[in-house]
């Protein structure tokens, strides 16, 4: 029941949060931001396309950068 | 938005999920048994269109505001995940998607697995894949096809567009019965994943009090402005790969 539930939770996930969460993270906020400049009576529209070209090139920097060398720590020379 | 963009937006979008649930099926008859991939792609259909008998009035009934936010919200999450990965395999960066490779691994796959009977069903595992191949791909053309329907005031017109795509490519399918892998399938997703983002911002803020400035007229302001996005940023990653396409990549988590 516990395995069913994980894979549920997992598709649900894959399916609307997706590949990287960053940028579902990143349109809930400039949402919000949207609703808070409308609420202060101030022009909103741009907070989206805004954000949307900022987070997509970010989104695709994370996605391409060469992964990290993996450094194996040195054994300390024993005295 | 005009009916023509609304039918092409919906088409397009559910083509190439067609395609994808087209080969996962031809694959389950091919390498096991026709009858029962037949039977799973039946019972699919069948709980896709329970689901928009239930989810489409359910949807009609919540307010046109609340319903721009959420909508928006997740077409805006799709479109962005779509036209991330177009980028990425336009570029370079991740294969592009190879549907005469997907179906040799699918029917590799399908080889390996024992026959069962279960239910009436011959085959119970082609049964399964065919099943879960048509729902998982035909969530997503549900979900655009209410969305923009319910948004435009047009679900007849949305439904039209996503059951003329699955009948053209579903058609193609069995006519030819092979993967269709001369279906531009990555330029079409990069396409939709624009229109997706595009719209999305635009219902997205609507939905949380925005108003746009030419009201309908800033919906093909936005598409054109993502499209030249994407496409720059095409142009900077095959430069940026260019002198570095020995160097590993970090393409961790992608499908």
């Amino acid at each position: 029941m516990i395995r069913w539930l994980r894979q549920f939770g997992a598709f649900w996930y894959d399916f609307v949060i997706g590949d990287d969460w960053r940028v579902a993270f990143g349109v809930v906020l400039a949402l919000a931001a949207t609703y808070g400049l409308h609420r202060a009576r101030l022009p909103a529209w741009w907070v989206v396309p805004v954000v949307v070209a900022m987070l997509l090139p970010y989104s695709l920097w994370r996605a391409t950068r060469p992964a990290k060398a993996v450094v194996t720590p040195s054994v300390p020379p024993t005295p | 938005m005009s009916g023509g963009a609304l039918f092409l937006a919906v088409f397009l979008a559910c083509a190439v999920e067609a395609v994808e649930a087209t080969t996962i099926v031809l694959a389950a008859g091919t390498a096991r048994d026709w009858r029962s991939a037949t039977s799973g792609l039946v019972a699919a259909l069948i709980t896709l269109a329970v689901l928009i008998a239930a989810l489409g009035p359910a949807l009609s009934a919540v307010p046109l505001h609340a319903l721009r936010l959420v909508v928006g919200a997740l077409l805006l999450v799709f479109g962005l995940q779509w036209l991330r990965k177009a980028i990425l395999r336009a570029s370079g960066y991740k294969a592009l998607h190879d549907e005469a490779q997907i179906y040799a691994d699918e029917i590799a796959a399908a080889r390996d697995v024992p026959r069962q009977r279960r239910l009436a069903v011959p085959d119970w595992y082609a049964f399964t894949l065919a099943f879960k191949g048509v729902v998982l791909e035909g969530l997503e053309v549900v979900f655009i096809a209410l969305t923009f329907g319910t948004n435009q005031h047009n679900l007849p017109l949305a439904s039209l567009a996503a059951g003329a795509a699955v009948v053209v490519v579903a058609g193609v399918g069995v006519a030819v019965r092979a993967p269709l892998a001369r279906v531009p399938e990555n330029s079409m997703k990069f396409v939709v994943g624009v229109m997706l983002t595009a719209f999305g911002t635009f219902w997205g803020a609507e939905g949380a009090d925005a108003s746009w400035p030419g009201s309908d007229a800033a919906l093909p302001i936005l598409v054109a402005s993502y499209a030249i996005l994407a496409f720059g940023l095409v142009a900077l990653l095959r430069r940026r790969r260019e002198p570095a396409s020995e160097v590993p990549l970090s393409l961790v988590g992608q499908r």
